[in-house]
């Protein structure tokens, strides 16, 4: 079972008392962008075996989104952070960088 | 690099009555090994990534409708391994929009003589589905996938709830929470036998002189001027003139291999099956409202599954929550079951799409194509998709692939079968 601290409320949260968002920090393409950008915002998914990042909500908690940096292969958690970044912050990543050296995920690593 | 060996001798015997017979009196020692197990060759016509049931289909297609006979089919475990050795088996096609129930359909129908076609004993079981109506919403939608079929060709009805337990006596159609209104009901869907599909395709392959490459794993896609030439693999590289990438949950990562991006998310989807018990059950149902099906196998075990995990996993296990969703919400339907014990539970990882359709394409790499996103319900489309992938990638056209192209998701020209297909199967 998945247990993600949530960064508001401070609690270890189970999955069940979360929702999952999806992926993390999409730019969202509106009315007059590309067709490209458009279905680059709406469809298209990183879905990487390894690091990822996710938008997660605690739903039966205080409520709010939040950002979580998690392994797809193994389900680690690297950590959770709050929802109000464009990326992830510098400690996440460093975290990542100690369990997985040479890690990327777009255009981070 | 992998060196030429001499072609193996692949002479199998016929599988019949006679053959049993002829067995029976020399102790079996005449069966011959059903598939090869060669060296890699170091040039292909076609190499096809992944032998669950889509790319073994593929390949078996492309030597018998297209004669095209160079082929390999590279796997990195054992073939049928993913998700077709991992399925519930439920095969139907009455799907909404036209271009699934063409393609579902297709599948379906070429089920139905798939054994004496691969002169292999799928077990296809044409049992009857049914997808029960337990809100006014699904009663209306359901009458509308009704009359959609019957204009697609397609034969189903909407039944009554009394025609319901008259087909399916265990079922308890009064609720408390979701009495059953009527249902979806499809008499040639059914299931087969998973691991025989995969087994059945891979001995045919094998036969028409196809290598089967098992514990291979393709670890990179080598282009040269934005045209494939080949791979990289456990095995050593292998160059290809066109390449199947038919990887379900793991094209993502074999799509990154490419160079291009998946509008696709892998996912876990779980099933679980019962202590063998009498024979109870002999159609198959789904509850899409509640979320979860079931069906009796031939051993007598009740085969149940539901929906997916929400999150993106790689693991080949589910979470323990979703079990107890799938089977709380079955046993106010069937209430039989809640003296039942699980003997055994195990996952998948499936590749979803946007609009909860596969992708069936050509993609920006040249000659080399894809097949993927058939997520939770693929099993039930393996002889109709492999039929379209294998018209697609020898000739360049597939009406039965056209509409399921990776271009639909820039065009908006979805096949929405999200609303249709409510639940995992
Ligand atoms: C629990 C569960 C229940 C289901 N129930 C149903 C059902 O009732 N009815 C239905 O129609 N569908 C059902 N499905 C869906 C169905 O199983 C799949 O859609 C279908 O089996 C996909 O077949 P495939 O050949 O595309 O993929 P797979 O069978 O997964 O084959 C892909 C193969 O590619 C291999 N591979 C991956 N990466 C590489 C690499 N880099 N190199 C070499 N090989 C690689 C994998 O090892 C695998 O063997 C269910 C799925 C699950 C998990
Ligand atoms: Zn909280």
């Amino acid at each position: 079972m998945l247990i993600l601290k949530c960064p508001y409320c401070g609690v270890a949260c189970d999955e069940t008392e979360l929702h999952a968002g999806g992926e993390a920090h999409l730019t969202r393409h509106g009315p007059g962008s590309s067709d490209a950008d458009f279905e680059e915002y709406l469809f298209m998914r990183e879905n990487p075996r390894g690091v990822h990042f996710e938008r997660w909500r605690h739903v039966y908690g205080c409520g709010k989104w939040f950002h979580a940096a998690r392994d797809t292969a193994t389900l680690e958690v690297f950590g959770t952070y709050s929802a109000q970044v464009a990326e992830p912050p510098k400690d996440v990543r460093a975290a990542i960088t100690a369990k997985v050296p040479g890690w990327r995920w777009r255009d981070l690593s | 690099m992998p060196s030429e060996i001499p072609r193996m001798k692949r002479e199998m015997s016929r599988y019949s009555v006679f053959a049993v017979a002829r067995e029976a009196f020399r102790d079996h020692q005449g069966w011959t090994r059903a598939w090869g197990s060669p060296e890699p060759k170091r040039k292909y016509d076609v190499i096809i990534i992944g032998a669950g049931g889509h790319g073994l289909a593929t390949a078996y297609y492309l030597g018998k409708n297209h004669g095209i006979r160079n082929v390999a089919v590279l796997e990195k475990g054992w073939l049928g391994g993913g998700n077709t050795g991992r399925n519930t088996t439920i095969i139907r096609s009455n799907y909404l929009q036209d271009p699934s129930a063409a393609i579902y359909e297709k599948a379906r129908s070429l089920y139905e003589d798939l054994s004496q076609d691969l002169n292999y004993n799928v077990m296809f079981s044409p049992r009857g589905v049914m997808m029960l109506a337990q809100t006014e919403h699904e009663i209306r939608g359901y009458k509308r996938t009704a009359h959609a079929n019957a204009l697609q060709g397609v034969a189903t009805e909407f039944i009554s709830p009394a025609r319901v337990k008259q087909l399916c006596p265990i079922m308890e159609i009064r609720g408390p929470r979701y009495p059953v209104l009527g249902a979806l009901w499809q008499p040639r869907g059914g299931t087969a036998r998973h691991d025989a599909v995969a087994w059945g395709y891979a001995r045919k392959c094998s036969e028409m002189g196809m290598d089967i490459i098992q514990k291979c794993e393709v670890t990179g896609v080598r282009s040269q001027g934005g045209k494939v030439v080949g791979v990289t693999t456990s095995r050593g590289d292998i160059d290809c003139d066109k390449l199947g990438v038919v990887v379900a949950g793991h094209s993502g990562h074999v799509a990154d291999m490419a160079g291009f991006r998946l509008p696709i998310e892998s996912v876990a989807l779980q099933a679980l099956v019962s202590e063998p018990i009498k024979p109870c059950m002999d159609v198959v149902v789904m509850a899409n409202t509640v979320h979860g099906y079931m069906s009796q196998s031939d051993k007598g075990e009740m085969v149940i599954g539901g929906g997916t995990d929400g999150y993106n996993n790689y693991t080949q296990r589910g979470s323990f929550h979703h079990i107890e969703e799938t089977v709380r919400a079955l046993v106010e339907t069937f209430p039989m079951i809640s003296r039942l014990k699980m003997l055994r539970q195990w996952g998948g990882i499936v590749d979803v799409t946007g609009d909860r359709s596969p992708i069936l394409s050509k993609t920006p790499l040249e000659n080399c194509f894809i097949n993927c996103g058939w997520g939770t319900g693929g099993f039930k489309a393996i002889p109709g998709s492999g039929w379209g992938m294998a018209e697609l990638m020898a000739t360049g056209y597939s009406p039965l692939t056209e509409a399921f192209g990776l271009d639909r998701f820039s065009e908006g020209r979805f096949i929405d079968e999200s609303v249709a297909a409510g639940v995992a199967h």
